[in-house]
C-alpha cells in the first residue's frame, strides 16, 4: 500500500491514471491477486455492507449486553425533523451498521468493527442519492482504501494506540475521500477532504462504556459520517486548507501517541468511568461461561 | 505487511475485531496445528481477553474457530451449540502471564486421539493475529501461509534437506525462521510457503534421524 497521499497523487499525476486506479495497481502488484478478483471481492463487501444496514434498519437485532439496537429504526422512523431526508437516512444507516456489529452480526470492518459504519452509510447513501452504478461504488472503495492503507502506515487505525480518532477519524478520511472522488473532485479537492475530515476527527478519545464496542460508538459512527461528507462538500466547493493530508494524519498519530491509555479502548477514563456508565455496566448479566462443558 | 483488504475488511461476525476475529483466528490456528478439530480443549484467556472478553463474544469465536469456524461464519453467534454437537469439551479459565504479554493472549491446550498441544497466540490487532509458542517453543506464525513447523538435532545440512525436499515439489517458500536452543541441542524451523505443503514432504522428514518433531499447519481464514 502507499506510505502517503502525496505519493499516490504524484503516481496519479505522473501516469495519468485515475486515483482508483493507483491503489488497484499496486494492491494486484504486492498480492499477486488479478485487478478483476479484487474489484469482485470489493464487489462482494460492498453487498455485505448493504445487508448489514437492511438488517440494522429492521430493527429486531439486540446486543448481547442490553446496551444497543433499535435506534437506527427510532431515527429512521422519526427523523427529519431538522435538516433534509438524506442526512437522516445516512445516520440511520451508521448506527444501524454498528447495531448489526454489537449483536455478533456480519459486517465489513473498513477499517475496523468499531467503525465499520462510517463507510457504507456513507457510499450507499451517497450511491444512492446520485444513482451511480456498482462499478462507480467499487472505485469509491478502492479510493478510501488507498486513503485508509496510508494512515494505518503513518498513523494508527486502532482505538488501543489511537483513541477514537484512529477508528472513526480514519473512517471518516477515507469516507471524504471516497465521497469527493464520486462527486467529480479534483486529486487536489481529495487530498483536501481527507485533510478537512481528519482535522475535525483530531483528539477524540476511545472510551467506551464497559469497554464494549457500543455507546458512544454507534453515535459516533453517525457523526464522522457527517464529518466525512461535509468535509467533501467543503472540498468540492473550492474551500481549502493549508496543511496537507498527509501532515495531518501525521498530527493524528501524535496526538495518538501521546493520549493518555484511559483513553484508548481501556474504558478507564472518559464516558466510560461515569457514574451514570458504571451503574449500566453492574447491571448487565454476567455470561462468562467459564466452566462449561458437555 | 497490510493488504487493501485488511482496510477494506476483513468481513467479520462482530464485535471487534481483535476480540471476535482475531479470537476466532487464534482457535482456528490452534486447530490446524493440532491437525484438527479437538475432542478437548481448556482456554485460558490473559489481560483484556478476560477482562472484557465476555461482551465481544471472545470466548464464541475461540471455541468456534476450534472447530473450525472462520470469522465471517454467523454460527460464531451460537459457537456453543455447534461445539457440542461436533463433539468438542472445552473448559475457560482466566490467568495472569505477566506484564510482557501482550493484552490480547490466550494459552489453548487442545488434545484429539491421545494427541496433545499447547498453543500461545496473541491477537495483535484489525484481526491479525500471532502464535507466539507452541509446546513452549518460541515461533512467530500469522496463519496466512501454509506453514511447516520443523524442530531438529542442531546439525549442518539439516535447513538444505528440508528447504530442498520443498523445492523438489515446486514449493515457493516466503518467509524462513530459525532458532535454536544451544549449539548442537534443538533447531526450531518454521517455514512459510505459498502453497499447502504434501504428505511426501513430511513423510520424507520423518525418514531423517535427526527430526524430533515436526508440525504442518494449514493457512487459516
Amino acid at each position: 500500500m502507499h506510505k502517503s497521499i502525496q505519493s499516490i497523487l504524484s503516481e496519479a499525476a505522473g501516469t495519468g491514471r485515475s486515483i482508483p486506479d493507483v491503489v488497484l495497481r499496486l494492491e494486484a502488484d504486492e498480492s499477486g491477486v488479478a485487478p478483476d478478483r479484487i474489484r469482485e471481492r470489493i464487489r462482494h463487501n460492498i453487498r455485505v455492507m448493504r445487508d448489514a444496514i437492511a438488517e440494522g434498519l429492521e430493527g429486531s437485532l439486540r446486543s448481547p449486553s442490553g446496551l444497543t439496537g433499535g435506534r437506527a429504526k427510532r431515527l429512521h422512523d422519526n427523523g427529519p425533523r431538522l435538516l433534509g431526508p438524506r442526512v437522516t437516512a445516512t445516520l440511520a444507516r451508521a448506527i444501524a451498521t454498528l447495531e448489526v456489529n454489537a449483536a455478533m452480526g456480519l459486517i465489513v470492518a473498513a477499517p475496523t468493527a468499531g467503525a465499520a459504519g462510517v463507510l457504507p452509510a456513507i457510499l450507499i447513501s451517497i450511491g444512492e442519492f446520485l444513482e451511480l452504478d456498482e462499478d462507480t461504488l467499487i472505485d469509491a472503495m478502492l479510493v478510501a482504501g488507498g486513503v485508509g492503507g496510508v494512515i494505518a502506515h503513518r498513523a494508527s487505525i486502532a482505538g488501543a494506540e489511537g483513541g477514537c480518532q484512529a477508528e472513526t477519524g480514519t473512517a471518516a478520511a477515507m469516507g471524504a475521500a471516497a465521497v469527493c472522488w464520486v462527486g467529480g473532485g479534483t486529486n487536489e479537492q481529495i487530498e483536501t477532504a481527507v485533510a478537512l475530515s481528519l482535522q475535525g476527527m483530531l483528539g477524540l478519545i476511545c472510551d467506551p462504556i464497559g469497554g464494549l464496542v457500543e455507546i458512544p460508538c454507534i453515535y459516533r459512527n453517525a457523526s464522522a459520517a457527517m464529518q466525512a461528507i461535509a468535509a467533501a462538500e467543503m472540498a468540492l466547493a473550492g474551500c481549502d486548507f493549508p496543511v496537507s493530508a498527509d501532515e495531518v494524519i501525521d498530527v493524528m498519530g501524535e496526538v495518538g501517541r501521546k493520549m493518555p491509555v484511559a483513553y484508548r479502548e481501556t474504558a478507564l477514563g472518559g464516558l466510560a468511568a461515569t457514574p451514570s456508565a458504571r451503574k449500566l455496566v453492574q447491571i448487565q448479566p454476567s455470561r462468562t461461561p467459564t466452566g462449561i462443558s458437555r | 505487511m497490510v493488504s487493501l483488504f485488511d482496510i477494506l475488511g476483513p468481513v467479520m461476525v462482530g464485535p471487534s475485531s481483535s476480540h471476535t476475529a482475531g479470537a476466532c483466528r487464534l482457535g482456528l490456528m490452534a486447530r490446524a496445528i493440532l491437525g484438527g478439530t479437538p475432542a478437548r480443549a481448556r482456554i485460558r484467556l490473559h489481560g483484556s481477553f478476560a477482562a472484557t472478553g465476555e461482551g465481544h463474544g471472545t470466548h464464541r469465536a475461540i471455541v468456534g474457530g476450534l472447530i473450525g469456524l472462520s470469522p465471517d461464519d454467523l454460527r460464531l453467534r451460537q459457537a456453543y451449540d455447534e461445539a457440542k454437537a461436533a463433539g468438542l469439551d472445552w473448559e475457560f479459565e482466566e490467568v495472569d502471564l505477566g506484564e510482557d504479554a501482550h493484552p490480547n493472549t490466550a494459552v489453548l491446550d487442545v488434545e484429539r486421539d491421545g494427541e496433545k498441544v499447547s498453543v500461545t497466540g496473541a491477537s495483535i490487532g484489525g484481526g491479525r493475529i500471532e502464535v507466539t509458542e507452541i509446546d513452549g517453543f518460541p515461533v512467530s506464525l500469522g496463519g496466512n501461509y501454509h506453514t511447516l513447523v520443523v524442530l531438529a538435532r542442531d546439525e549442518p545440512g539439516t535447513i538444505m534437506t528440508i528447504t530442498g525436499l520443498c523445492a523438489a515439489q515446486n514449493i515457493n517458500l516466503a518467509t524462513m525462521r530459525v532458532d535454536r536452543t544451544g549449539r548442537r541441542k534443538d533447531a526450531l524451523m518454521t517455514i512459510e510457503a505459498d502453497s499447502p505443503i504434501p504428505d511426501d514432504v513430511l513423510e520424507e522428514l520423518r525418514d531423517f534421524e535427526w527430526l524430533r518433531w515436526v508440525r504442518r499447519i494449514e493457512k487459516i481464514a
